[in-house]
């Protein structure tokens, strides 16, 4: 059974002018466990929607979402936080680290609300991607390859099965997002966690093995944008 | 990182707002518990100060005006009473202890009190308590020109055993109106927290002839301190003196007579009461601004918290105690306010009355005031945190892509 399946899943938002705008219309799409699948989508594609339905931060107008045997969207909103906060760990193009927590505060935070604090986990995984000597350091204090990083190792922090990775590569410059694709890829490997990532970026979608199209999984979509 | 945590990072996050609301806080919480304690410790104390008698007896006048003269040294005598009305009234039945006392003069503005030796000797002010002169010092003879004074007098006078001084005629201080006699120090009362301690005693003998007073004076006094074999005897003399005599007055009992005073200016408690609620209104909606005010800002992070499994009531409980926390550290910098406060207050009181009020004495109100002032800081949080707990999450995370 694929850890994640996706069935009918419709997403539609209301216009400014009253009408209704379909913005992710999928048949289909499943990804297995531990594997590492990358969307190609360019802007206004649908791509956060499409990771937020599956994070279950958006509710869909309808469609199944079935995260590790679990159906997210018939869940009400404190499950669908429950299953976020347990099984899913999120990469955000802007990294979304709270500025007045340092590196290790702001990965304890996101155990918080999953399987609760473990300090040494943390410290863990903050060496893992190479800030073993930043865990007092906050964002601000920090590259933004760095900042990154953080966000990286606040994604595994919970022991996800699922990370998903909105455009994580998309501020950085060409060395740092080559080193942070790497470092992205090497932990969700390590932690036994699946890859959904989407970008734009042909660099960082040519070092997967599994690259899909999301306009043509997202047909309606697109074709309510045409 | 429990919430608690979270709540405190937010709270030094927005350190000045937190800062100036926690001190508004803090003053309303003050304010309250000072209001609260003057007035139950004025009205528990005042009421039970009766210097250890049960009535005074006086010219006639309000009974008012001869306690806070008698018993408190507050009040001008109305008139002064014959010598023997005190010999009436001490040999009357119903009566087991009666003391003169004449008064008029004053040392430097605390007042000379005339009265018998036996005043230090047989008087219980309270229960089990009695006036003690400090070793080495003695109580005063009848007919010497010797003084005890109270403790508080003693230390704001400078007053010492061995120490002469001369009287200064009329309640208030006129260096114009010193008078010839000369006394001297010869004995110190223990503090007893009582008006007595604002108070400079002589010899009655010594008062009354003092030179520049009338002949009259030598057969007047100005009360007499009762103390009744029984508190039926009160009502009866109080029949007697009062509803049958025409001359004298005889006020009893004295808690009530204080109590009636503090009845006619409770209206002044009020005002201060609804002054203080007022103010504990104004800093309860300063936190609700405040935090309210801070939520444009902080949306993107509660949408992080949000996106991180935080569920929409657990953000809810962070600001509402994010607002209790404000108040909790705001009431404890109130501790602080209020017992310098009531320390001020307690001695401006003791100067002007010589009673003494303990800012740390255990009240309720100093328990009740921080869990209502957090309580209703917490209830003012509920609308701010209603405004987190609606936050969309997807519209505030970062720009999408």
């Amino acid at each position: 059974m694929p850890l994640l399946e996706i069935e009918r899943l419709k997403k539609t938002f209301r216009a400014p002018d009253g009408g209704t705008h379909s913005v992710v219309s999928v048949e289909k799409f499943s990804l297995e466990a531990q594997s590492q699948v990358a969307l190609r989508g360019e802007s206004g594609s649908g791509k956060t929607t499409f990771l937020n339905l599956i994070a279950g931060i958006l509710k869909p107008d309808s469609g199944v979402i079935r995260i590790d045997g679990r159906e997210m969207s018939a869940l009400g909103e404190g499950s669908r936080d429950r299953l976020r906060a347990t099984t899913i760990g999120y990469i955000f193009q802007t990294f979304n680290l709270l500025q007045g927590y340092t590196c290790l505060e702001n990965v304890l935070l996101g155990m918080t609300f999953g399987h609760g604090a473990d300090s040494e986990f943390a410290t863990a995984l903050l060496k893992r991607v190479g800030l073993g000597e930043r865990l007092n350091h906050r964002p601000r204090q920090l590259s933004i390859g760095q900042q990154q990083r953080v966000a990286v190792a606040r994604a595994l922090a919970n022991r996800p099965k699922i990370v998903l990775a909105d455009e994580p590569t998309g501020n950085l410059d060409h060395n740092n997002a080559r080193e942070s694709l790497k470092v992205i890829r090497e932990a969700c490997r390590e932690n036994g966690a699946a890859l959904l990532l989407v970008s734009h970026d042909r660099e960082v979608l040519s070092q997967f093995e599994t690259v899909l199209d999301l306009e043509k999984i997202n047909r309606a979509a697109i074709a309510s944008f045409a | 990182m429990t919430l608690f945590r979270i709540v405190m990072k937010s709270l030094r996050q927005h350190a000045l707002s937190t800062f100036v609301t926690a001190i508004s806080i803090s003053l309303a919480g003050a304010l309250l518990m000072s209001v609260w304690s003057v007035k139950t410790q004025t009205q528990a104390t005042f009421t039970q100060i009766n210097g250890g008698f049960d009535a005074v007896l006086g010219a006639r006048s309000s009974k008012l005006q001869l306690v806070l003269n008698a018993i408190f040294h507050l009040e001008a005598s109305p008139a002064n009473i014959a010598w023997q009305d005190y010999l009436d009234i001490q040999k009357h039945p119903m009566v087991a202890f009666a003391v003169p006392i004449a008064m008029g003069d004053n040392f430097r503005g605390y007042r000379v009190v005339g009265t018998l030796p036996e005043y230090f000797t047989k008087t219980e002010f309270a229960n089990g308590k009695h006036y003690v002169i400090k070793s080495p010092g003695k109580n005063f003879a009848l007919t010497n020109n010797e003084a005890v004074v109270g403790s508080f007098a003693a230390q704001k006078l400078g007053l010492k055993i061995g120490d002469r001084f001369r009287p200064y005629h009329g309640l208030n201080f006129n260096e114009q109106e010193q008078h010839e006699d000369e006394y001297t120090v010869i004995g110190i009362l223990e503090p007893s927290n009582t008006p007595a301690d604002r108070v400079v005693w002589i010899p009655l003998e010594g008062f009354q002839h003092m030179k520049g007073h009338s002949a009259q004076a030598a057969e007047q006094i100005s009360a007499v301190l009762v103390k009744l074999r029984t508190p039926i005897a009160g009502g009866m003399l109080d029949n007697a003196i009062n509803k049958n005599g025409t001359k004298l007055t005889f006020a009893w009992p004295i808690g009530a007579t204080i109590a009636s005073l503090l009845d006619k200016i409770s209206w002044f408690d009020k005002v201060l009461e609804l002054i203080a609620y007022l103010v504990a209104l104004v800093a309860t909606a300063s936190i609700l601004a405040s935090i309210y005010n801070s939520m444009n800002e902080r949306r993107r992070e509660i949408a992080i918290l949000r996106a991180l499994g935080a569920h929409r009531l657990t953000i809810f409980s962070t600001v509402v105690l994010e607002a209790a926390s404000i108040a909790a550290l705001g009431m404890v910098f109130g501790y602080v306010i209020y017992f310098l406060l009531m320390t001020i207050i307690a001695q401006i009181i003791r100067a002007q009355t010589g009673v003494v009020l303990d800012p740390f004495t255990g009240n309720m109100i100093l328990l009740w005031t921080p869990l209502g002032m957090i309580g209703l800081s917490a209830m003012a949080g509920i609308v701010p945190a209603f405004k987190a707990y609606r936050t969309d999450v997807a519209e505030n995370l970062a720009p999408t892509s």
